[in-house]
């Protein structure tokens, strides 16, 4: 079996993540933060040590600025519907995934005003196309780091720049970059990122969340949860500091036992690491398809400039057809279609029909992608 | 005299980050949950040495941890 579905969640995880969750659940079990007895201590110390892996992995100026919640969608939920008021003004992309997309058309409804720049066939945004965009009222520029369809890693850098220079925000949604490439949340000057821990983390499903820095106002970012955090127990309202004011209720600290687990394989094993890897990987991967007649590569080509993920159509067969047959006839798992990010696949030139996914690993090796370059090769050869 | 003073942070996770950086910096500290006769917070709070108690507040500041007070136990 050749797993290629990385890009919606990794698999297999390094073995210390199960590991750490079975020890958790059946060594230690009790609820962070809430009481002051050695199990409840041991599992605030999980969770204070994942949050300083999560700030470590991004380059966070303080531990505590790292709020967790059950995914990416949730964290750029709250950074968009807490800080975003009717009659601002947010500037994105047309590469967006619906975790960004569908909060804003949704705010867009209650009165947010909201524009979205179009990106080159390649999934390229220009920032001097984003800087025109700006209007005295716009408050924030949200974008993803990379497209979860073709991997087209955006200039997160130059667009940073103007972010402070007209004094705006910079959201940025890392659910397929954090763990796969280097991110430095200062230098990037970045104020909001949203993570996910079950991707390129490697952790668990159900963890991920946001990172807040110092710029944002904490008395303007309205929590969109409240509730008990082991702190300020004798106050009826919400705490105002990190991260208690955004987490509210037990949180999944055996999911988080895991992430812990896998951050700590993480950065011993090295982001460059992985890095260089996965980007040997993709180039054979999108060379090898390129030189297949009847094959159409999306992206840039290049496999420096975008994620492992890999985008394709066959010209003779449907993508769900051929994602049957892989998996049935040649064990290779993927995703096809259009991955919730129908504004990327027209930007593209793919919707409705979308496209063959190959979301590639740290764990696939490059006996994997050739024999799946043999398996797409024969497919493309089949008479419909 | 107790020998021990203690320091009321926000939170469990506070005390466990100030509990790494003032270990970081040689200062023994120990979690043991506060004592209501200082506040009716539910949480936990961080003993330390009261010999201790000028270089903590050196850490404290230059860490940027915010912290709620300092007390001396009785």
């Amino acid at each position: 079996m050749i797993y290629f579905d990385n890009a919606a969640t990794s698999w297999p995880k390094p073995p210390e993540v199960g590991e750490a969750v079975l020890h958790f659940l059946n060594e230690i079990g009790a609820n962070p933060g809430r009481a002051g007895h050695r199990l409840s201590i041991e599992s605030s110390r999980i969770l204070y040590e994942t949050r300083e892996r999560v700030a470590s992995v991004f380059h966070a100026a303080d531990p505590m600025q790292v709020i967790f919640g059950a995914n990416v969608t949730e964290g750029l939920n709250l950074a968009l519907h807490g800080l975003l008021r009717p009659g601002d003004h947010v500037i994105t992309s047309s590469m967006e995934h619906n975790s960004v997309m569908r909060p804003l058309r949704d705010l867009e409804a209650q009165g947010v005003e909201l524009t979205i720049v179009p990106c080159t066939p390649e999934g390229l945004l220009n920032p001097q196309a984003v800087e025109n965009a700006i209007r005295p009222n716009t408050v924030m520029i949200a974008v993803n780091h990379a497209s979860n369809v073709i991997g087209t890693l955006q200039p997160i850098n130059a667009l940073g720049k103007i972010v402070r220079k007209h004094d705006l925000l910079f959201l940025v949604d890392c659910a397929q970059t954090g763990g796969a490439y280097p991110i430095d949340m200062e230098a990037s000057q970045i104020d909001l990122l949203g993570f996910t821990g079950h991707k390129s983390l490697y952790g668990p499903m159900g963890t991920g969340g946001l990172i807040i820095g110092e710029r944002v106002q904490l008395e303007k970012f309205r929590s969109l949860k409240q509730g008990g955090t082991g702190s300020r127990s004798e106050a009826e309202f919400q705490p105002e500091f990190l991260p208690d004011k955004f987490e509210s209720g037990t949180p999944n600290t055996v999911g988080l036992a895991g992430l812990n687990a896998a951050l700590g394989w993480l950065l011993r094993e090295g982001i460059e690491n992985i890095r260089t890897h996965e980007t040997l990987l993709t180039q054979t991967l999108i060379d090898g398809l390129k030189a297949v007649p009847g094959i159409r590569v999306y992206g840039s080509g290049d496999a420096s400039r975008q994620t492992a993920t890999v985008s394709f159509n066959l010209q003779n067969m449907d993508p769900s057809e051929a994602s049957l047959l892989l998996d049935e006839n040649y064990g290779i798992l993927c995703r096809v279609g259009l991955h919730c990010a129908p504004i990327a696949h027209k930007t593209i030139g793919t919707f409705p029909g979308g496209t063959i996914r190959f979301g590639l690993g740290y764990f696939n090796t490059l006996r994997e992608v050739n024999q799946a370059l043999n398996a797409v090769e024969e497919l493309s050869k089949r008479r419909i | 005299m107790n020998q021990y003073a203690v320091i009321l942070v926000l939170s469990t996770g506070h005390a466990i980050r100030l509990e790494h950086v003032l270990h970081q910096n040689g200062i023994t500290s120990k979690l043991i949950p506060v004592p209501r006769y200082l506040s009716s917070n539910c949480g936990n709070c961080l003993r330390i040495e009261r010999t201790d108690i000028d270089a903590a507040k050196k850490i404290i500041e230059k860490n940027k941890i915010e912290i709620e007070a300092i007390h001396d136990l009785d």
